[in-house]
């Protein structure tokens, strides 16, 4: 089990916390016309990569906030946290 | 009764209590501080079990967690445990345990008939044999061999037992307290750490008790008790026995398992049997020691033939001789002090040793105490059927390729030593690359991936000295990179004995034109002869070499075979082990029991309950409950003799005729607030939300990004910048997640905030036509005719002195009212509403009723809103906004997403009007057509119409309204029916929604 130090909370066990993929992707801007491989993209493809993965986490059993870890994917070595409106 | 092979000394075990307990129906007696094992060895009993496909009898072959053979299954009924190690179960008082895989019993099994058919059941015989025919699998062949191949008996009443989970926090946990575990321990407590010490056994010390040592001017236990009563009386230390970390995981959580009562005489019946602990570590310092490794030769798996430390072991801690003949059969020098052991009480050993000579201090001790001893030689074969009785023995010839004479020497024991491989389990499992040592022929961990450092043994390092220099030095810098305190403590001086170095042969040739079983896996019933085939088949990878001789995938993990097997595959492949590799090593290291690892998380503390503010009248009133995620509703309330679908449907027909009060707590609500409010609803719903007036609601539906339907409710506004969302039971928790995702990540720039209002609201909805009629009592002040309380108008208002909100609103299709209360009054509203309903003929209902009104009139709910279905497959295309963007209006143009032919809901009768239709049926054009018989939809709701008393159903179906008048069929192939169907509107009831808006 995972310990993720939730930057509002501190460090806390894995089982507070729920996974809310790639903190990189963006969604585009509402009302903007989005070519149809762009919204794919969007929808169903993510990267998968072996080693470092920034994603989001949402502490549910918490302080209820979204923010960022940067993880390893294949040792789930954490090097940080930080806040959404952090950079990671 | 007499415990013949009793020592008058030796042993840490209490003489003056004496224990009885019963095995295989028999009395014995043994001592408190024996184990199952030593007390059965204390009264000459090795045969104790039978192997898993042979069913060759068996004995002990070691003394603690490494022990492959005896398995025993303990007491009876409820409490009866399957597979408990015996060498790990502590005698107590009326202790009750039987031989396992046995049948009619252990001495004489007629299972062993496959010792005899042995040629014809090699590695790999089930996969070749029963693949044909294949129904066969399934019903004849499996439970056949799963009767005559396995362990012990699960029990079929639930566990009585009680068991615990606890977390935990340390700077440092040492595992093993051994030498090196004492001694990094003492250093890292010392230091200032925060140190749990966790032993398996019951008693501390490890080797120390049995091994002849001095540490200063103590013996090794006289330090090892001191060192033990220092670290309790430490506030920074929590020292464990009974306990074993089985599991290393990710960011050094260690799990473990600690035995609170199994070993107490009369225990309180407060205490739980099991603790789980959970224990993140800072730094994790394993010192897990070492399992020695038995030899391989001729019939070495006979009842009678034990490590060589064990043999020791019992000597020294429990004061047994395991027999009276001993020979001594090893290949390094640590198996010299089990000879010494024996001669010291008065035993003559014989040794064998497979090397040419060896000159270190204990050789010479062993040849001073006058001990024979046989170098160059080894033990080929063995004889005696349920207990050794003889060893052939020959002299090596120079290749050691076979024997130069044989000679059969009695006996009635073997002690055997392949050397000593450290347990590197744990290491393993936390992700350390281990490396192989060439000189001790085994693996040791490496590199570490987390924060973890393996000491003495388990670390390779086989000598007291090193151990605890190891253990001194590790804990002191380990516990400084936390503590920083810098107090170092001094290493104590030692002495031991000298040991040489091993000789790695460990596999004996076989006599000439002899085939004797060989065996390398003793619980596995795995021999040499399996895995040359295995590799003569072809199978390289040892992965694949263990999963088809099955080697090392016993309970006991392979603790005493995998490097003998390992070690094997190399010489058959002529390759070195470190090119072979090892299999992986995983949790538990021991076997652990489900009721632990489950702890109180059984029945109704499996998850919380939630109940709603009324649940005791409901309880009162005769509900019969069902869960609704974590909710208890009120199914139906029962009167009389009446079944489900009677209730549901006096219930439902009330409800059309005159009033009914429905519990509706349990729907999500969810309070925003902020001046963004409506722009982030705008967002969420795929309708318009911008000029809903205050004290008006509206229903909306939400999508996600993908374009399916995520949920649906109304909200109200309540005033300019704030709303009151309410969301189905199900998705409460899932929609409060989504909308925080969109309001922290993806427009941080709304100023918005949501809290989940569940809990702090009661709510009742009182649904019928009569119900305005009833409103007008309970709120005389508000004007509740169309014009003043409108469809979808909201008031607040007091309801007796209680605050209310009032929301026209309906999920029966009925004229509706919504009543919210705060949570404490509940129970007073609903009070109130049934009485002052009682003249209008008031009936509470039921979730059951709820469905047939919900269904009749076509509303959707979790069986529509599926996961699968998009908006225009609902006929909710009305919803959708085509002035502005929502979350998965993009998604909607896609290509299937405007299929025609796309399933869509639809309404279904019976043609007879008289069979349900069950749901899940599958509707199909023809009931004869070949089987896979194309499906058109299914259905997904079902039930009996209050309406036009017939049984009507909702269903998804290709193309939707366009088959409108077809006539299909309805199959179920698990009720097994079909039956024809009518398709008909979804709307079966009041179409044009007059009755809500009366």
């Amino acid at each position: 089990m995972l310990e993720i130090k939730c930057p509002h909370c501190g460090s806390r066990s894995q089982n507070e916390f729920s996974y809310g993929g790639d903190s990189s992707v963006k969604r585009p801007e509402l009302g903007k016309e989005v070519p149809d491989k762009d919204w794919d993209d969007f929808i169903y493809f993510r990267n998968n990569p072996r080693g470092k993965h920034s994603e989001l986490w949402h502490h549910v059993a918490g302080c209820r906030q979204w923010f960022k870890v940067l993880r390893d994917t294949s040792t789930h070595e954490i090097f940080k946290t930080a806040k959404l409106t952090e950079e990671l | 009764m007499t415990q013949k092979y009793r020592l008058d000394k030796e042993g840490y075990i209490n003489r003056k209590k004496s224990i009885s307990f019963k095995f295989n129906g028999k009395k014995y007696f043994g001592y408190e501080g024996d184990t199952l094992a030593s007390a059965l060895l204390a009264n000459g009993i090795h045969l104790v079990g039978r192997s898993f496909k042979y069913h060759r009898p068996r004995g002990f072959v070691g003394s603690k967690e490494d022990e492959p053979n005896a398995k025993v299954q303990l007491y009876d009924g409820a409490k009866t445990e399957p597979n408990a190690v015996a060498t790990e179960v502590e005698l107590v008082e009326g202790l009750v345990a039987k031989s396992q895989n046995c049948w009619p019993s252990v001495s004489f099994d007629l299972g062993a008939i496959n010792n005899f058919l042995s040629k014809f059941l090699p590695a790999g015989f089930y996969y070749k044999t029963f693949m044909w025919p294949k129904s066969f699998w399934y019903k004849i062949y499996e439970p056949i061999i799963r009767k005559t191949a396995g362990l012990g008996v699960a029990p079929l009443k639930p566990d009585p037992d009680r068991y615990e989970h606890k977390f935990e926090h340390c700077d440092v946990l040492v595992i093993g307290s051994g030498p090196s575990g004492l001694a990094s321990a003492l250093a890292a407590a010392k230091n200032g750490a925060r140190v749990i010490l966790a032993e398996d056994k019951s008693q501390f010390g490890g080797s120390l008790l049995t091994d002849q040592v001095t540490i200063g001017n103590k013996t090794g236990k006289e330090w090892a008790d001191e060192t033990i009563e220092q670290l309790k009386s430490m506030p920074n230390v929590v020292v464990k026995n009974r306990s074993q970390v089985f599991g290393y995981y990710d960011h050094n959580m260690m799990v473990m398992f600690e035995r609170t009562k199994d070993h107490i005489e009369s225990p309180s019946e407060y205490i739980p049997r099991q603790k789980l602990w959970y224990i993140r570590a800072k730094e994790v310092l394993v010192s897990t020691g070492s399992i020695e490794r038995p030899l391989i030769f001729g019939n070495n798996d006979r009842p009678g033939i034990l490590l060589a430390s064990a043999a020791k072991e019992y000597i020294k801690k429990y004061g047994i001789l395991i027999g009276k003949k001993p020979i001594i059969f090893t290949n390094n020098d640590s198996a010299y002090d089990t000879a010494i052991e024996f001669k010291k009480n008065g035993i003559n050993p014989l040794v064998v040793d497979v090397r040419k000579n060896s000159e270190s201090t204990v050789v010479k001790e062993a040849r001073d105490l006058g001990i024979n001893i046989k170098f160059s030689h080894a033990v080929a074969n063995t004889k005696g059927y349920l207990r050794v009785n003889s060893a052939t023995v020959g002299k090596l010839n120079n290749d050691r390729s076979s024997y130069e004479n044989l000679e059969n020497i009695p006996c009635d024991c073997i002690c055997v030593s392949g050397n000593w491989t450290p347990t590197v389990h744990l290491s393993s499992q936390s992700g350390n690359k281990l490396k192989f040592d060439e000189i001790i022929n085994a693996f040791i961990p490496n590199q570490s991936r987390q924060n973890e450092t393996a000491v003495g043994s388990a670390n390779g390092s086989f000598t007291l000295k090193k151990s605890l220099e190891d253990g001194f030095h590790k804990g002191f810098e380990i516990s400084n990179r936390l503590t920083k305190k810098n107090i170092k403590s001094d290493t104590p001086s030692s002495n031991e004995k000298n040991y040489g170095k091993h000789e790695n042969f460990w596999c004996m040739p076989l006599p000439k034109n002899k085939d004797y079983k060989r065996c390398v896996d003793f619980q596995n019933d795995v021999y040499v002869s399996d895995i040359e085939l295995a590799i003569r088949e072809g199978f390289r990878s040892i992965e694949h070499v263990k999963r088809y001789t099955t080697l090392g995938m016993a309970t006991d993990q392979g603790k005493t075979s995998n490097l003998n097997g390992l070690q094997l595959v190399s010489n058959i492949e002529n390759k070195i082990v470190p090119e072979v590799g090892h299999t992986t090593f995983r949790p538990p290291y021991t076997p652990v029991t489900i009721g632990t690892i489950v702890g109180r998380e059984v029945g109704k503390h499996y998850r919380p309950t939630r109940k709603s503010p009324m649940h005791s009248w409901h309880e009162k009133n005769n509900a019969v409950f069902v869960d609704a995620g974590l909710w208890l509703r009120p199914r139906y309330y029962k009167q009389g003799n009446e079944t489900l679908q009677q209730a549901a449907k006096r219930e439902g027909a009330n409800v059309r005729k005159n009033v009914g009060i429905c519990d509706v707590t349990s729907l999500g609500k969810i309070d925003i607030k902020g001046p963004d409010s409506a722009e982030f609803l705008n967002r969420i719903y795929t309708n318009a939300w911008m000029k809903l007036p205050v004290g008006k609601a509206r229903y909306g539906v939400m999508l996600r990004e993908d374009g399916i339907v995520f949920d649906d409710g109304t909200t109200t506004r309540i005033s300019e910048n704030h709303f009151h969302m309410t969301t189905t039971t199900a998705q409460a928790v899932n929609v409060l997640a989504h909308l925080e995702y969109y309001l922290q990540v993806v427009w941080p720039e709304l100023d918005v905030n949501v809290l989940s209002t569940t809990e702090q609201w009661a709510g009742a909805a009182v649904a019928g036509p009569k119900s305005r009629a009833l409103l007008k009592k309970l709120f005389p002040k508000i004007d509740v005719s169309s014009e003043g309380l409108p469809f979808m108008g909201f008031k607040e208002e007091n309801l007796f002195g209680v605050p209310a909100r009032v929301f026209r609103i309906s999920f029966s299709g009925e004229l509706a009212y919504e009543i919210n209360v705060e949570s404490d009054h509940g129970i007073f509203m609903w009070k109130k509403i049934m009485e002052l309903g009682k003249s209008m003929g008031i009936q509470p209902y039921g979730t059951e009723a709820l469905s047939t009104l919900r269904i009749e009139m076509g509303h959707v709910a979790g069986s529509e809103i599926d996961g699968r279905t998009i908006p225009s497959d609902l006929s909710l295309e009305g919803m959708l906004s085509k002035k502005k963007d929502f979350i998965g209006k993009r998604s909607l143009n896609r290509e299937a997403f405007l299929n025609p032919d796309r399933e869509k809901i639809v309404g279904v009768i019976p043609v007879d009007k008289k069979t349900m239709i069950p749901e899940g049926s599958h509707l199909v054009k023809d009931k004869n057509a070949p089987l896979p018989n194309p499906k058109l939809g299914h259905i997904s709701a079902s039930c009996w119409s209050v309406e036009y008393n017939n049984p009507f159903s909702l269903a998804i179906l290709k193309e939707g309204k366009k088959r409108i008048g077809e006539k299909l069929y309805a199959m179920s192939p698990l009720k097994n029916k079909s039956i024809e169907v009518e398709i008909v509107s979804s709307h079966y009831v009041d179409p044009k929604g007059e009755r809500v808006r009366s």
